[in-house]
């Protein structure tokens, strides 16, 4: 309990450097918002009424301490775009983002530890190095070119090749154009757009897993106790999926920490790319339009949600390792 | 057993060697010698979004197609390969240089250099690398340098964390009190016996640190953050491409397989490496016990 207390003063700790880096790297860039934000040919007490609304003129010092105290209090400033406060802006994304990244993350853990397991089990055969290949080459492709190479496919390939129309998956937007259904049929609309971003997501991620679950189930099947069960006569597949998989665990669980990361970044290219509108695509909106107040902000929640994935993960390996409650 | 032979190891690590020679080899000869330009735009009409093997109005034959000037794709991407190869090593490259140092100091002095230094990376390992890179290069103006940059300071945390954890074992070796004893000092120390003994972590992270700074450069390229048209890169070609990829896909998708298949190279000579100096530290583990 006293280890769980201490872990999350940690994260407290480090997300406040966070928010202070956030801060400094802003500040550090040339020009400030005021120069953005009024035309060139601006009279200079404009820009100077400008700087003094932005809070712009006052020492750094208490700068910093108004960004701190704002973001104690939920406060992230406005948007320079839309005069929307960030918090309301980025309060709207996340739920599509979070969706999106926890069913990827799941399958990304799902697919690939199966994939891995499968191929430790079948080490050195055809399927196995097909697997390989298939996961390294996956591992080396950019997640926004597998969105767009399937956004061809299922625009120019389906009409090229006459695909039926339950596999003309729409490729752009959370729901169609014109959608107008609610309940049941809203989510029915909602899964079939979400096909072809999950699929991008979690296929990088799992070919990554797959080849780590590999590798380390093999170090894992080279141990005594492996041998030990198949010297008792447990067939090769319960060796994999009870024993090889239970010791496993604990290594998983922090790749899994591990992995919120790029599934987080993976998301900025595949929402960008079909339209999702959650964290990814408002950040690279407000990259283009250069609204810092957003931009910094969608950082901060970003690294918030690498932060709680650690400490969770931190969590879960002291309840499924006895060894680490001490 | 399961584990790769060293042989195995080998063939697949200079068989990718030669793979990214011949890569860096066409990529310097092929855009000086086609008889195409890959960046004058001449006669559109006729030559636009030809597909690929084919050939344009005026019999000129393109291996990829052409894209909406009329450019050839496979003589832009493989003047693009310049960037991306260039990029890609020399941004691994300074990350690890910084990550060297930093980790070499705090490991050797420890104390308040060592906690400041290792909270730093602690802070900006918390912000995921895309976003800290978009971050950064949306503040300062696009452009190689700004790239590199960015790289840099984006990518030196894990390897300042491998040599720091290095540099602490080594310098608890015996053969570092003998060269204290016969009166070495300090800095002369730490750069000629310790670090020369902490250095092979570091040399697998930045062989895999190549693939992924080329792909996080092409997602900045490709993003508009990175390098800029009519300079053609590998993200950009793809940018260009994006509208046109349910026309004329090959603009976009042909320089993403020459961005996979440079990757997965990268990628398989770095776990070759590391395999290979894994086995070595095992065996002169296994020597010292």
């Amino acid at each position: 309990m006293r280890a769980l207390a201490q872990r999350a003063a940690e994260s407290l700790l480090l997300f406040w450097l966070v928010v202070s880096l956030t801060f400094l790297l802003a500040h550090l860039a040339p020009g400030d918002a005021a120069d953005l934000l009024v035309p060139p040919a601006a009279a200079a007490e404009d820009v100077a009424r400008i700087r003094r609304d932005l809070g712009l003129d006052a020492p750094l010092v208490e700068q910093y301490a108004r960004w701190i105290g704002g973001v104690l209090r939920g406060d992230l400033g406005e948007s320079f775009a839309t005069n929307e406060p960030v918090s309301r802006v980025l309060g709207r994304a996340l739920p599509v983002s979070l969706g999106l990244g926890l069913v990827s993350l799941a399958l990304t853990f799902a697919v690939g530890v199966s994939v891995g397991l499968f191929q430790a089990a079948r080490r050195g055969r055809w399927s196995d190095r097909l697997l390989t290949v298939g996961s390294l080459s996956l591992f080396a492709a950019p997640s926004y070119w597998l969105a767009l190479a399937l956004v061809a496919l299922f625009t120019y390939g389906a009409s090229q090749w006459g695909f039926p129309a339950w596999l003309r998956l729409p490729a752009f937007g959370l729901t169609g154009p014109a959608f107008t259904g609610r309940g049941l049929a809203w989510l029915g609309e909602v899964i079939r757009h979400a096909v072809l971003p999950v699929f991008v997501l979690s296929a990088i991620g799992a070919a990554g897993i797959a080849r780590y679950a590999r590798a380390a189930s093999l170090d894992l099947m080279r141990s005594e106790w492996v041998r030990t069960a198949a010297a008792k006569g447990v067939r090769e597949r319960d060796i994999v999926s009870r024993h090889v998989l239970a010791n496993a665990l604990s290594p998983l669980v922090v790749l899994l920490a591990l992995s919120v990361p790029g599934v987080v970044a993976g998301s900025v290219f595949v929402e960008g790319i079909f339209a999702w509108p959650g964290m990814g695509r408002t950040l690279l909106g407000a990259i283009a339009a250069r609204d810092y107040p957003v931009i910094m902000g969608a950082t901060i929640l970003y690294a918030a949600l690498v932060i709680v994935a650690n400490a969770l993960a931190d969590a879960a390996l002291v309840w499924l390792d006895p060894r680490r409650r001490t | 057993m399961a584990r790769p032979t060293s042989s195995h190891v080998t063939r697949a690590a200079k068989w990718s060697l030669g793979a990214l020679a011949a890569l860096g080899l066409a990529a310097a000869l092929i855009p000086a010698l086609a008889t195409v330009d890959p960046l004058a735009i001449d006669d559109v009409l006729a030559a636009r979004l030809i597909p690929p093997l084919a050939r344009d109005a005026h019999g000129q034959w393109h291996a990829l197609g052409t894209d909406r000037f009329g450019r050839d794709v496979f003589v832009r991407m493989m003047l693009a390969a310049r960037i991306s190869l260039a990029v890609g090593i020399g941004g691994s490259l300074l990350a690890s240089a910084m990550g060297v140092a930093v980790g070499a100091l705090s490991g050797w002095w420890r104390g308040a250099t060592d906690r400041l230094a290792m909270a730093l990376s602690d802070t900006l390992q918390a912000i995921p690398r895309l976003i800290l890179l978009l971050l950064c290069a949306s503040l300062w103006r696009p452009g190689v340098t700004t790239v590199l940059a960015v790289l840099a300071l984006t990518g030196w945390m894990g390897i300042a964390r491998l040599v720091r954890a290095e540099v602490m074992s080594v310098s608890s070796r015996s053969f570092v009190d003998g060269a204290r004893v016969l009166g070495v000092g300090e800095w002369r120390m730490l750069a000629r016996h310790v670090l020369p003994n902490a250095l092979g972590p570091a040399i697998v992270a930045t062989t895999l640190g190549v693939g992924n700074a080329i792909l996080l450069e092409s997602g900045l390229a490709f993003l508009g953050l990175g390098v800029q048209p009519p300079s053609p890169s590998w993200g950009n070609m793809i940018a260009g491409g994006r509208d046109l990829i349910v026309s004329a896909p090959w603009v976009a998708l042909a320089p993403g397989m020459a961005l996979i298949a440079t990757v997965l190279l990268c990628n398989v000579l770095g776990d070759a490496l590391r395999d290979r100096l894994a086995g070595e530290t095992a065996a002169s583990l296994a020597d010292r016990a």
